[in-house]
């Protein structure tokens, strides 16, 4: 489903991404780990297609796609999601408005009819519960004032209305209490389904209890260090990353 | 041409306005002599700066005075915020227009007078005396010195102490391709009875792309405990020339709550200053403009506050795209015995291409020291990351620009209160960044 190949990405002068490369098919859950600061977001983001990287080497195909060539809202609507490690807050748009048109924009992509407000709502409310969020957050401006857990719970609840095939969750269990640690994992359990994928990079095993993954990488200096089964993660958690990772200086 | 607005002064005191009282004539002499030593303003006069009136005062516009032949009435339903039964008076090309006016104004029999002023000049001097020239000085103004000689129509509304008015006001003036090169010096007034409560709109509005020129001023009593709120809508043609002065005195206790929405014209200046006269007085001016290609928009505000204890609020959004250059100078005068006054401006700006110009400029002037005043001017552009957030969820770069564009403008718009001059406005914003960038 997800072929990247050797890629690398700078962001201004500076190269991140160095030589990645990892498949993922179809009804896969990968858990990509990494010291802070070693790529993770950065690779998620590029797939992503986030305009403040700059990819200069490698390839990503999605279903046979080039998806390094689509715009960002194309690879959306070709069904990816990036859950993001820092969601955005946009004052003045609405929750309920901004996930009606995102949507809306990925069912008339697929040439669908458009849904009207009110059937949206009914829509809406089966995911509200998945993720166990109020309907008032609909009305408020999408992420302003959500604590720290709300927004992260609103990307779930995203993700649940877009249904993506391949889902990049992003630290969606950095600073979030037990019992929500619990409903987000659901949520994603909830969605996964034989012909979706999900890519979830984390820095804690306790995610992967909720959601166990096929394989877990470990990235470091922006590339794939090691790459193991689930048992990876625990080895990590005993560990940490030193015995796996070079000093940065010895790579130049 | 100063000289061809001399001539056409000539021409108008040998023919209508010989009969004319005397102290109408005296208006009118003392304007045309001021507009010929002050000549048309040019950048080195401080509130001119930024605006260049090079492409007004180098054209020539023909005066606009003869009254247009028959309108369907429809041809007004985009302008009505589909409020057809709102009592209007309606100008076509400078000039009152019976057909398209409401002729039984509600609130006649409460002592509501919504009339034209060439018809008051007429049939009522004596009202007109007492009104005209009272608030707007000629001083230093050129294009007020230039109204004051050459004005021949406009609107004349008095809302009764204490009445309360239901429904908005609407004062619609609209120029056609009869209009090409002309000009209309319109003079409005509008006094607001004490204790009163009203709504005023002023639209001045286009049908097709005509060249003129529209010099506009609007005199504006708010009586003790007053409250008025007035709007002016200016959504003009790309080739038209809008230069507008409103003059607001408040009197103890009174409100006067303004809001100005321009999208413009090739260039318009909308000057909009207000007196607190009185103490417990409040003033809120709101506004949104926006421009685009090369067109030229500038709004200056002046808050006098002469009494203790008087409160304004100002909050102005401009966005500018194309090559579109957007001024705004907020000035806020303090008189050494308004003690306790509570002011607050704001100038929000969002620049939506490169070549699009913003020139802000708040200036206060405080003489008083138990006071709370604050200003702040932004100047920015659309921010990626939400960008980028909003596209990843699959909605097109062109929808996530103008949604947040909106977004921007979204707060000042609900400001205003009446419900469906907010929803076309709002409507219009909404529309505006449909698609290219050129505007509706
Ligand atoms: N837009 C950017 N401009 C400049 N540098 C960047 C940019 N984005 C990321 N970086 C740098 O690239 C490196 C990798 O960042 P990234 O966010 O991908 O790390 P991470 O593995 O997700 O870390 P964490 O675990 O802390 O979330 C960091 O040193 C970061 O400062
Ligand atoms: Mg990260």
């Amino acid at each position: 489903m997800l072929e990247i190949k050797d890629l690398y990405a700078k962001a201004g002068d500076r190269d991140i991404l160095r030589g990645i490369s990892l498949s993922v098919a179809a009804g896969e859950v990968h858990a990509i780990m990494g010291p802070n600061g070693s790529g993770k977001s950065t690779l998620v983001q590029v797939l992503a297609g986030n305009p403040a990287y700059e990819v200069t080497g490698g390839s990503a195909s999605f279903n046979g796609k080039d998806l390094l060539s689509l715009p960002p809202e194309e690879r959306a609507q070709a069904g990816v999601f990036l859950a993001f490690q820092y969601p955005v807050e946009i004052p003045g748009v609405s929750n309920a408005y901004f996930l009606r048109s995102a949507f809306n924009s990925i069912r008339q992509a697929r040439g669908e009819d458009e849904v009207d407000p009110l059937d949206f709502l009914d829509y809406m409310e089966k995911k509200l519960e998945l993720v166990d969020m109020d309907i008032e957050m609909l009305s408020r401006s999408v992420n302003m004032g959500f604590s720290g857990g709300e927004k992260k719970r609103n990307e779930i609840l995203q993700m649940a209305v877009l249904e993506p095939k391949l889902a990049l969750l992003d630290e969606t269990d950095s600073g979030l209490d037990i019992d929500a640690l619990r409903i987000v994992a659901n949520g994603v359990n909830t969605l996964k389904r034989p012909d979706n994928a999900t890519i979830v990079v984390t820095h804690y095993q306790r995610l992967l209890n909720y959601i166990v993954p096929d394989y877990v990488h470990v990235l470091a200096h922006g590339r794939m260090v090691k790459s193991g089964d689930k048992s990876l993660a625990l080895e990590l958690e005993a560990k940490g990353y030193d015995w796996l990772v070079e000093p940065q200086g010895a790579l130049a | 041409m100063t000289a061809a607005y001399i001539e056409d002064f000539k021409s108008l005191s040998s023919n209508g306005a010989s009969l004319e009282p005397k102290w109408l004539r005296d208006v009118r002499r003392e304007g045309i002599e001021r507009f010929a030593a002050l000549g048309f303003p040019t950048p080195r006069n401080e509130d001119w700066h930024f605006t260049s009136v090079a492409p007004i005062s180098e054209a020539v516009f023909n005066p606009l005075r003869s009254e247009a032949g028959r309108i369907a009435r429809s041809t007004l339903d985009p302008f009505t915020f589909g409020q057809s039964d709102w009592p209007r008076l309606v100008f076509v090309n400078g000039r009152y227009h019976v057909g398209l006016s409401t002729l039984n104004m509600p609130g006649a029999k409460e002592g509501l007078r919504v009339r034209d002023l060439h018809t008051v000049l007429h049939e009522e001097p004596a009202l007109a005396m007492n009104m005209l020239g009272k608030i707007s000085p000629v001083g230093d103004r050129a294009f007020t010195a230039l109204n004051a000689a050459l004005m021949v129509d406009g609107a004349v509304v008095i809302i009764p102490a204490g009445f309360e008015s239901a429904v908005p006001i609407h004062l619609v003036f609209l120029s056609d391709a009869n209009a090409a090169k002309g000009v209309s010096h319109l003079r409005n007034l509008i006094f607001a009875g004490q204790h009163s409560k009203a709504t005023v709109i002023e639209s001045y509005v286009s049908l097709g792309d005509s060249h003129y020129f529209t010099n506009a001023v609007t005199e504006v009593s708010v009586e003790a405990g007053a409250t008025l709120t007035h709007y002016k809508i200016q959504r003009e043609s790309q080739r038209a020339f809008h230069v507008h002065t409103i003059d607001a005195k408040q009197e103890r206790d009174s409100h006067y709550v303004s809001f100005s929405f321009a999208t413009g014209a090739a260039l318009s200046r909308t000057n909009i200053y207000t007196n607190l006269a009185g103490e417990g007085c409040g003033a809120t001016l709101n506004g949104l403009y926006m421009a685009d290609d090369e067109q030229h928009v500038d709004h200056q505000t002046n808050i006098v506050h002469a009494q203790p204890n008087c409160f304004s609020r100002e909050i102005y959004k401009g966005i500018l795209s194309g090559s579109a250059h957007g001024v705004f100078n907020g000035k806020v005068y303090v008189h050494p015995i308004a003690q306790k006054t509570d002011g607050k401006q704001t100038n929000n700006n969002l620049l939506l291409s490169e070549h699009a110009r913003i020139d802000t400029k708040p200036q206060l002037e405080i003489y008083a020291d138990d006071v709370r005043c604050t200003h702040g001017a932004t100047v920015g552009r659309l921010d990626e990351m939400a960008l980028f957030y909003m596209k990843s969820r699959g909605v097109s770069a062109d929808k996530a620009t103008r949604l947040l564009t909106y977004a921007f403008a979204a707060d000042v718009l609900e400001t205003i209160e009446v419900e469906a001059v907010r929803a076309e406005l709002e409507r219009a914003t909404l529309e505006r960044f449909t698609g290219a960038s050129t505007a509706e």
